[in-house]
């Protein structure tokens, strides 16, 4: 209070505006660390629950391999050793025999894949496996019987109902198609409107009904894109359910309006001083877009497309809509085949009873999250390295 | 033939016979410049001229016959259409090349064409509207003229599980009638969204504010890449997080305080939900608040403002119709959103008030609805399309209203983005 004579320009509530200043500013800074911290949170959390899932437990036991054992496989491993062999590894043994000619009438020790019990179980995780079944286990372990081996089954089968033998491939698969078809379809047709709506069209009534409408479309929710696949594309034009055809046009009309409004505002960034120098010159407008301002506008057309595709990329919801959760064990060869798409993928797994699935699916979320960082990294890449201020 | 070789001949034909065009148009022209004719454009001109308008009837023909066939109008054979479009094709790259004269207009023609070309490409965005428009209310027509739309709108019970046995053909008295009042369904869908909007609204109102008006330019190219990650998560890779890792520990910790929670839960999609948005708010929040002038900010400093009372009293009161645009799209876009729910809200429809309990919303009834095995034609498929059409007439009012708000926003301090 004495301050107050010392000072003419003293303010009395100067020290509490002065704290509300720094509260409000402490808020501010809590949210961008509240987000961040949410954000490694969540990359920890998915890569511990992840990581698991790159290794699977092998275990070496002995294999009769005889005509009878070819025959019914499940008889080639004995007693105990049945119980923690994968069904999938025994089933098929008759195509390995007939790769390896030599393992005919042979009883020897391979390195057989253990079941997803018995490897959430050498994991240290919650498991169903039975206590002898564990007991013996331990034994092996002890013997150096049981080895944690990286997964090539993971990156290399599709989907199955048996957990230790499913993997990404096929779905991996599905998505290229998926997106190849998308690409094809948005990114020409955005490009095009973009040039149209920018470069040519008059400024009148219709032209400002696309560009509301364009607007409108990007904010539309993802899953009536998918309602419209199903209603449309498969029900009318008879496109096949599940293929990667039918996703990936459903995916192109999501992704259009992306594409167009950054299309839009990276030809728009291309200054008119290039237009007029082409128009003196005596070249049409085509020929000045097709040549000078096309060519200019590509790095942040690029950027934008990638950006929009990437985000497709991780879309799940129309495709679900449009078929593509199906069960699909062998990846697709042709555009009009079944296929899923890995975040497809994910959902299903994401929603399967066994725990192996669990660790599985947060190992396809490592995947898909890496491909979709590194294509936004590109992205951001190629802004930087091409942008031009004019 | 198979489709296949019916593409690979309709495309080996389409491309050769243009570059015959092309090649042909550009000889003629040069053949009659060297005559000592003017000719109206250069020779390259008169080859696209020869190559566009061969392909253009062929196209033309093709997706022709294409459409009367998938109107039922008359089907034609495929090998037919096939030879008819090549054979118009040729006719038109004979006809054309002989008629080029020294006073074809070709690079005007060219021209016209090319902006055709582009025009019809600007078509198929409002055809996309138009098709998600007309198949929903196509098919959710079909489900009204079964259902009482009142019904839907005002009923407080959805029950469908009987609905497939009407489709089946096997309705009979002993059943219990298909309820679909759809109320349980909207007020799901509207209280996880407001759980949603209480963690993005602050979270992402705040973070904008400290992106635009605190971070110096390091910090700000910093922390953007974080937030742009979030908003590039997928969300079925959020919806797995909020069912396996967020919900069981809103268990455990209400388990504390002896309060019983389900692991699907109403709380959990909703504050994971929100995180999603997050980014989205403050991304377009941050625009809004960038773009009040400066000046403002300097005449409130001279009256003696701190920077806390300029933002407060200032810059966010300019900036309010704004920050109201795109909270309003946050909120279109939780209603919309669908994995995070489908995989963390649960299926049943549920009208209560606790959060904790397991809740359902419009989109996880969608897709519900669509991937069982039911036929199609039954109400309980249809009834995905009634539920899409609230969804689509709801957010497209919404993000009429906020996208002319920012654009009015933005006029009115002379910057437009959008």
């Amino acid at each position: 209070m004495k301050e107050q004579n010392d000072n003419y320009f003293y303010i009395p509530q100067i020290k509490r505006r002065n704290q509300k200043a720094a509260l409000f500013k402490g808020a501010t800074i809590m949210a961008i660390v509240f987000s961040v911290s949410f954000l490694i949170f969540f990359l920890v959390d998915l890569g511990r629950s992840g990581y698991p899932a790159f290794f699977q437990t092998y275990v070496k036991m002995e294999v009769t391999i005889n005509e009878e054992t070819v025959e019914n496989p499940y008889a080639a491993v004995k007693g105990k050793n049945l119980k923690i062999a994968s069904r999938a590894w025994l089933r098929d043994l008759p195509s390995e025999v007939k790769q390896n000619p030599t393992w005919m009438n042979t009883t020897r020790e391979h390195w057989v894949l253990a079941n997803s019990e018995v490897d959430q179980y050498v994991k240290g995780k919650e498991s169903r496996t039975k206590q002898n079944d564990r007991d013996y286990v331990d034994e092996l372990k002890e013997k150096g019987f049981v080895e944690l081996k990286f997964n090539t089954i993971f990156l290399t089968t599709g989907d199955s109902k048996i957990p230790e033998n499913s993997g990404i491939y096929s779905s991996i698969i599905g998505t290229v198609m998926t997106i190849i078809v998308t690409m094809l379809i948005a990114f020409p047709i955005g490009v095009m409107t973009a040039i149209y709506l920018e470069e040519f069209a008059p400024d009148n009534r219709w032209t400002q009904i696309i560009e509301v409408n364009i607007n409108n479309l990007a904010a539309i929710p993802s899953i009536l894109f998918g309602l419209l696949g199903l209603a449309i594309f498969i029900n009318f034009f008879g496109v096949p359910r599940s293929s990667p055809l039918v996703g990936g046009m459903t995916l192109a009309l999501m992704c259009l309006p992306v594409i167009i409004v950054s299309s839009k505002a990276s030809l728009k960034s291309v200054p008119a001083s290039i237009r007029q120098a082409g128009f003196g010159l005596g070249l049409t407008k085509w020929q000045i877009v097709r040549d000078h301002v096309l060519p200019l506008a590509m790095p942040g057309i690029m950027t934008g497309s990638i950006i929009s595709i990437a985000h497709a990329l991780g879309e799940t919801a129309p495709l679900i809509i449009v078929g593509m959760i199906a069960f699909v064990p062998d990846a697709a060869t042709s555009f009009t085949d079944a296929a899923t798409v890995l975040p497809a993928q994910i959902f299903t797994w994401a929603g399967m009873p066994e725990k192996a699935y669990l660790e599985r699916t947060a190992a396809g979320i490592i995947v898909l999250l890496a491909v979709l960082l590194s294509m936004n990294a590109g992205a951001v890449y190629l802004r930087k390295k091409f942008e031009r201020k004019w | 033939m198979s489709t296949q070789t019916l593409y690979l001949i309709f495309f080996g034909g389409l491309f050769p016979l243009m570059f015959l065009g092309y090649v042909l148009g550009r000889q003629k022209a040069i053949t009659i410049r060297s005559q000592g004719i003017k000719m109206h454009s250069q020779p390259d001109q008169y080859g696209w001229f020869g190559a566009l308008y061969t392909g253009l009837p062929i196209i033309t023909v093709g997706v022709c016959g294409v459409f009367l066939y998938l109107f039922g109008v008359h089907a034609i054979p495929p090998t037919m259409l096939l030879a008819a479009a090549l054979g118009v094709g040729a006719l038109t790259l004979g006809l054309l090349v002989k008629n080029i004269q020294g006073t074809t207009k070709a690079r005007d023609l060219v021209e016209d064409l090319i902006k055709g070309m582009l025009f019809t490409a600007s078509l198929v965005s409002v055809l996309t509207t138009f098709g998600i428009l007309l198949s929903i209310i196509f098919e959710a027509l079909h489900f009204f003229q079964m259902q009482s739309f009142f019904h839907f709108i005002f009923g407080l019970e959805w029950s469908p599980d009987t609905a497939f046995l009407e489709g089946a053909g096997r309705a009979d008295a002993n059943a219990a009638e298909a309820k679909f009042g759809a109320v349980p369904i909207f007020a799901g869908t509207f209280y996880i969204t407001a759980i949603a909007m209480v963690v993005a609204i602050p979270m992402g109102l705040l973070s904008a504010i400290f992106m635009s008006e605190y971070a110096t330019p390091r910090i700000r190219s910093q922390v953007k890449p974080f937030l742009e990650i979030l908003a590039g998560i997928p969300t079925v890779v959020y919806g797995f997080f909020a069912a396996l890792t967020v919900a069981p520990l809103i268990v455990k910790i209400f388990a504390v305080f002896g309060i019983e929670a389900q692991y699907q839960n109403a709380l959990s999609s909703g504050i994971i939900m929100g995180i999603m948005i997050i980014p989205f708010i403050s991304s377009l929040s941050d625009d809004v608040i960038s773009s009040v002038p400066q000046n403002m900010r300097n005449g409130a400093y001279a009256l003696g403002m701190n920077k806390a009372e300029t933002i407060r009293f200032v810059v966010l009161p300019s900036a309010m119709p704004g920050i109201i645009a795109s909270i309003l799209l946050g909120i279109s876009r939780a209603l919309g959103e669908t994995m995070i729910v489908v995989m963390a809200a649960g299926l049943r429809p549920n009208l209560t008030w606790n959060p904790l309990e397991d809740m359902t919303t419009v989109t996880v009834k969608i897709v519900e609805s669509l991937t069982g095995d039911q036929e199609f034609n039954n109400p309980l498929t249809l009834s995905a399309f009634a539920l899409g059409l609230v969804l689509f007439v709801v957010t497209l009012v919404i993000n009429i209203i906020s996208v002319s708000t920012i654009r009015k926003f933005h006029r009115k301090y002379k910057v437009s983005t959008l």
